[in-house]
């Protein structure tokens, strides 16, 4: 069996975390800030990933991207390629799974107590600090949930994924698609092979989240 | 210490507009929630910026609008004690309390100096405990803690004692004063309590809708408010409009009496105040009839409302409180009031 698929898969649901991981912290934490209006606008652009079907962010991936657009044709000078390569996947599991990352820390951030913040600068705390070892811990069970959240979504991308980067064997390939592929070409027993595998995969993720969740408890409680 | 501050600031309900200086001890700041008294706090510390305003503080310019200069709340050098203590729930109390000695550069004396902090406020046993583990004494200790390691100018206090029990209060009180004189720290008390005002400050600001009534020496407060809105902070649960008829002479319309005043009247007396304490059914001067209403019984004292015999039908009753022990007589045929336990109001 060429696992090619499962590693693809999991290096683009990685990545993608990570980036999500910081790009939703950061916007959470402006847009947490922002007025009503503003923030009104900015949470309709950054959540529309999320009700949009992926094959039409996957459009407006390609309408962007795409090798005869203007972004597609500068980012090509620089040898950056988007369409059908294993990279465009971290890009289109980005787009899908942010929203994830950024409503759950937004949440988490607008629940934090700035009285924690303001004694932290009367204090002569950094507002860098304050931000890392103050405000970030005390959200860190919205962050973590958004952070798995975005990481089992970007696992599971398929719709913007497929449009983007399609299907190429041993280059392009992640589980989602792979599953489809067999199953397109009466491939049964392989399709059920890769669906016992991402089986086994989400069991493990969901998993470690209880786990954390439950020793982060016993830590408060102690 | 001497501070002066100078604000102004346009808020939804009124205009705060704030100018007082102080230099000795512990200053209280005494008015009812939402009178901007906690706003004013903010100020000094740099949490807040008000629309106009100069905040001196040792010679040291905090803030001045006029030449744009606004420290932030990290270079102002003042501690703030907040409502709920403000821990940081990921830290054990002793990472809490280093976090206000990370402007010490020097390993070994940041060590002294929080082991010197933990023994001084008795935390040792919780040193290693997080906040959600504390009780609210220890709470309010580990807070303090952390502020007085960082070596505040000026010690703010929010409403430091309203979170807690009641039965605690005193206590933590009485320690609290202890603490500030042993340090000589000077301090600023917000609160809505009296008592509190009263237990701990040399000097109280009376503010009102973001106005300052007055600012006295506590005992001046309590014996001479001066208007009515400051009456009723200290605690005198009976004001009544006044009139004047000589020299040291007043008339209580709603009430239908008169009486003597030991001070001199002034012309623009608008009203009077009279303790619940302050009646006394022995007095020789200001004696009046009267008739009690249904007595409210508290465990050492009587709450007895009364009319005077001439009171207007619609007015409140008039509040006499009375340790039981002293109360010789259940309902006295009339009450006398001491000339000097009048509190001359004038409302401008």
């Amino acid at each position: 069996m060429d696992w090619y698929p499962l590693w693809n898969s999991l290096r683009i649901a990685a990545i993608s975390s990570v980036l999500v991981f910081f790009l939703g912290i950061l916007l959470a934490y402006y847009a947490a800030r922002l007025s009503r209006v503003l923030k009104g606008i900015l949470d309709v652009i950054l959540t529309l990933p999320l009700v949009l079907p992926p094959t039409v962010c996957g459009y407006f991936l390609l309408l962007l991207f795409g090798a005869r657009r203007p972004l597609g044709q500068w980012l090509a000078r620089w040898g950056i390629r988007f369409v059908m390569t294993w990279y465009g996947g971290v890009l289109a599991a980005l787009v899908v799974a942010f929203p994830l990352m950024y409503r759950t820390a937004r949440g988490a951030f607008e629940s934090f107590d700035d009285n924690l913040a303001y004694s932290g600068q009367t204090l002569g705390l950094s507002n860098t600090y304050i931000f890392w070892r103050i405000r970030l811990p005390a959200c860190r069970q919205g962050i973590l949930a958004g952070t798995v959240l975005a990481f089992a979504r970007a696992l599971g991308e398929y719709g913007a994924t497929s449009m983007l980067i399609g299907y190429t064997p041993g280059k392009t390939a992640t589980i989602s698609t792979t599953v489809y592929q067999l199953w397109r070409t009466n491939d049964d027993a392989g399709a059920l092979r890769w669906v016992l595998v991402n089986l086994v995969i989400s069991t493990v993720v969901l998993l470690t989240v209880n786990l954390l969740e439950d020793r982060q408890k016993r830590t408060v409680r102690r | 210490m001497s501070l002066t501050v100078k604000i102004r600031k346009r808020l939804a309900a009124f205009d705060l507009e704030l100018n007082f200086s102080t230099a000795q001890g512990t200053l209280g700041l005494l008015g009812a929630s939402g009178c901007g008294k906690s706003y004013t706090l903010k100020c000094i510390a740099g949490i807040e910026t008000p629309d106009e305003g100069r905040i001196v503080l040792d010679g040291r310019v905090l803030l001045d609008t006029d030449n744009h200069i606004n420290l932030a709340p990290q270079q102002r050098h003042v501690g703030y004690l907040f409502q709920n203590y403000a821990l940081f729930p990921n830290m054990t109390v002793r990472q809490n309390i280093l976090c206000g000695l990370r402007r010490e550069p020097d390993r070994a004396r940041r060590q002294a100096r929080l082991q010197e902090a933990l023994q001084l406020l008795q935390l040792q046993a919780v040193a290693d405990s997080r906040p959600a583990r504390l009780s609210g004494g220890e709470a309010q200790r580990a807070a303090l803690a952390r502020i007085l390691v960082s070596q505040p100018q000026l010690l703010l206090l929010d409403e430091p004692f309203a979170a807690l029990d009641t039965h605690l209060r005193d206590r933590l009180q009485i320690e609290l004063e202890g603490l500030l004189e042993q340090l000589k720290q000077p301090a600023i008390l917000v609160t809505h309590s009296r008592d509190e005002a009263y237990h701990l400050c040399k000097q109280i600001a009376v503010i009102d809708q973001g106005r300052l009534l007055t600012l006295k020496d506590t005992d001046g407060l309590f014996a001479d408010p001066g208007s009515s809105r400051a009456a009723v902070l200290t605690g005198c649960k009976n004001i009544t409009p006044a009139r004047v008829i000589g020299p040291r002479r007043i008339e209580l319309p709603v009430w239908g009496i008169r009486l003597e005043t030991e001070q001199p009247v002034e012309p623009g007396l608008t009203a009077v105040g009279i303790r619940a304490h302050a009646f006394d059914p022995a007095a020789r001067t200001n004696f009046y009839p009267v008739c009690f209403e249904r007595p409210v019984e508290e465990p050492f004292e009587w709450t007895l409302p009364f009319r005077w015999q001439n009171q207007a039908g619609s007015s409140q009753p008039v509040w006499w409180r009375v340790p039981k022990r002293d109360l010789t007589q259940p309902f006295p045929p009339g009450l006398g009031v001491n000339p000097e336990n009048i509190l001359l109001l004038y409302d401008g």
